[in-house]
């Protein structure tokens, strides 16, 4: 379970910081998504990961540290906010600059890559 | 019980939701009447806490849950003085946007006292994930003061502070989970109490932990590579939200404070101060590209965010010059270089609108409206920030050359220091020159914004006043930096003494 659990955060913060690391405001948004993703279930393991263990005492014979479950609560919370308020800010820089470059418009270089890409 | 310590946090959260209601809302002298006499009473009760602390610690359990499974506020004589600081700061902001700029769009000073909220927040928290809570509450406010008033520039600058502090918060989260998986607790205290007794392969996962948190703290206090984002935010905020992010990088500095001279501090046995090495560096190098970034900035506004930057750099370094002896007189720094910025984040803002023409570049165009009077706060303004006497900014920056006591430390220090004030000389006297010297006067009437109102001057001369008054008291704020700075190495142990009080006392209570 340990190395499904470590191969999932694994997976989604690479996904996460290689869509960050975009030049478009979609994708590094999607990219923040999903390293919030990774965070979370990063944090939920924090308290150590168990099967059939209830946070309260005495539903069960094992108990799961509780604190990182409401730790992870405050962090999606937080994590959504921040997210809705960004894609209303990516949407705003779209309208603003007519495209959705994080830069506010596309470097010489990316340009030259568009042009060559489109001409394939 | 004393409900004293909550009220730096209430206060502005209340005020910040009433002014969202409709009675409020749609009436802005309303607001402002409020928002003054809010900002009044916060500097009376920041005042009253100052007082407070100097006799003791003061703990205030939330809920009435026992620390360390509670979350607590602490108010010792660091949180005090930064929550001073803080509603100082803010009311001279505060004045300043009453003029023109809280009609720029809706909302303003609601989000102007979330702002104050989170800030006060993440300096009166005695929890680590609550510190975590407080920074998302300034930085979402943070974010939306940015772009107020709207325009291109303000929402590509917003976007990209935006991204890189989600990023930043994600790696807090990492951080926070290493931390409490390896050492078991998120009360400061209590981790501060604890990380001695961890075993070596722990220590290493508490390393990782405590340097992320250094990496996440660097990036709001804007040290070296993690730097970028500042001077166009800055640049692109309006004047008033740019002085009041002057407070914004200390808060994560006192940060940095609180994990690394309280936590991982002369107590935490095999882990004490083991991130120095790397600040070391950092501050060095922050210094360095900051001066060059004062040099080379084309515009005032620029000039300044540059200027917040060396200063980011400075405080940190007196973290670990002398061993962290000198960290009362960073404190002092940290006080003279966040009037400074926020003064001249305000006297840069006026001398671009009123010359009307290339408002915020280096170059020699009709004169200001008010030029004799934005000459005297401009000289005011860069002789404290470059550090010439008789402002506190020669004083601060002496004492820390004074206090570097090793050869090798002197080496490094003083011509960072030293070169650093020189570069922002030179810059501030050549865009003095081109503002006021090389005006052309112009045939046509001036066609700039409006003159300076009288509460924006008052907002600016207190601002400089205090760096006058900080050089004339001096001696007085370094005792209490002094007082602040012990009880930032000691307020573990004492707290931790009190825990098992407490604790004992508790069993007793079991057992009866």
């Amino acid at each position: 379970m340990e190395l499904v659990f470590a191969f999932c955060v694994g997976v989604l913060t690479s996904c996460g910081v290689y869509l960050c690391l975009r030049g478009t405001t979609f994708t590094v948004l999607i990219g923040l998504t999903q390293l919030a993703y990774a965070v979370n279930l990063f944090l939920f393991a924090s308290g150590r990961l168990s099967i059939n263990a209830a946070p309260i005492l005495g539903i069960s014979e094992k108990i799961a540290d509780p604190l990182p479950q409401a730790l992870v609560l405050t962090a999606i919370v937080i994590g959504f906010a921040m997210t809705a308020f960004l894609a209303v800010l990516a949407i705003r820089t779209y309208a603003d600059w007519g495209n959705d470059h994080v830069d506010g418009r596309p470097s010489a270089v990316e340009r030259i890559i568009q042009r060559e890409g489109m001409r394939r | 019980m004393n409900h004293l310590p909550i009220v730096p946090i209430l206060l502005p959260s209340l005020a910040g939701t009433l002014m969202l209601l409709p009675p409020l809302s749609k009436r802005l002298w309303l607001q402002r009447w409020i928002t003054g006499f809010g900002l009044l009473a916060l500097v009376v009760v920041a005042g009253a806490l100052m007082v407070l602390a100097q006799q003791q610690i003061r703990i205030y359990a939330l809920g009435g849950w026992q620390p360390p499974f509670g979350i607590v506020l602490v108010v010792d004589r660091m949180t005090a003085l930064l929550l001073m600081t803080t509603a100082i700061l803010a009311s001279c902001a505060g004045l300043y946007s009453a003029e023109n700029e809280d009609r720029q769009g809706p909302f303003f000073y609601s989000l102007f006292w979330f702002q104050i909220m989170g800030i006060n927040g993440a300096f009166l928290t005695g929890d680590l994930f609550n510190l975590f809570v407080f920074f998302e509450v300034l930085l979402i406010s943070s974010y939306a003061l940015l772009i107020h008033g709207g325009g291109k520039e303000k929402t590509k600058a917003g976007f990209q502070y935006v991204s890189l502090n989600l990023i930043g918060s994600a790696l807090f989260l990492v951080a926070l989970g290493t931390l409490y998986g390896t050492v078991g607790s998120l009360n400061m205290a209590d981790l501060a109490a604890k990380v001695r007794f961890l075993t070596p392969e722990e220590q290493i996962l508490a390393k990782v932990g405590g340097l992320l948190l250094l990496l996440v703290f660097s990036l709001k206090a804007a040290l070296l590579p993690l730097h970028f984002w500042l001077p166009k935010a800055y640049g692109a905020a309006s004047a008033s939200v740019a002085a009041l992010f002057a407070i914004l990088t200390k808060v994560g500095f006192y940060a940095i404070c609180r994990v690394f001279s309280g936590i991982f501090g002369d107590n935490g046995g095999d882990l004490a101060h083991f991130a120095a090495p790397w600040i070391w560096p950092l501050a060095i190098a922050t210094i360095a590209v900051g001066s060059v970034g004062i040099y080379a900035a084309a515009s005032l506004r620029m000039a300044t965010a540059n200027v917040v930057i060396v200063s980011a750099g400075t405080l940190l370094l007196t973290l670990v010059v002398n061993d962290g002896q000198s960290l009362p007189i960073g404190l002092f720094y940290l006080l003279h270089s966040t009037a400074v910025t926020g003064a001249l984040f305000l006297v840069a803002d006026q001398m671009g609108t009123q010359r009307g023409a290339a408002p915020n570049q280096h170059v020699g165009t009709a004169p200001e409206k008010q030029s004799a009077l934005l000459g005297w706060l401009f000289l005011t303004a860069s002789v404290a920030a470059v550090g010439l006497p008789p402002l506190s900014g020669f004083v601060g920056k002496a004492l820390l050359l004074q206090s570097t006591t090793r050869f090798i430390e002197q080496v490094w220090v003083w011509p960072a220091l030293l070169i650093s004030s020189f570069a922002s000389l030179v810059a501030f006297s050549r865009a003095g020159t081109a503002y006021f010297w090389n005006a052309t006067p112009s045939p046509s009437p001036p066609v700039g914004g409006d003159k300076l109102r009288l509460t924006q001057i008052v907002a600016i001369s207190i601002l400089l006043a205090s760096t006058a008054l900080m050089a004339v008291y001096a001696d007085r704020i370094l005792t209490y930096s002094q007082g602040a700075a012990e009880d930032l190495r000691r307020h573990p142990l004492t707290d931790s003494a009190n825990l098992t009080e407490e604790r004992s006392g508790l069993n007793a209570a079991h057992e009866s």
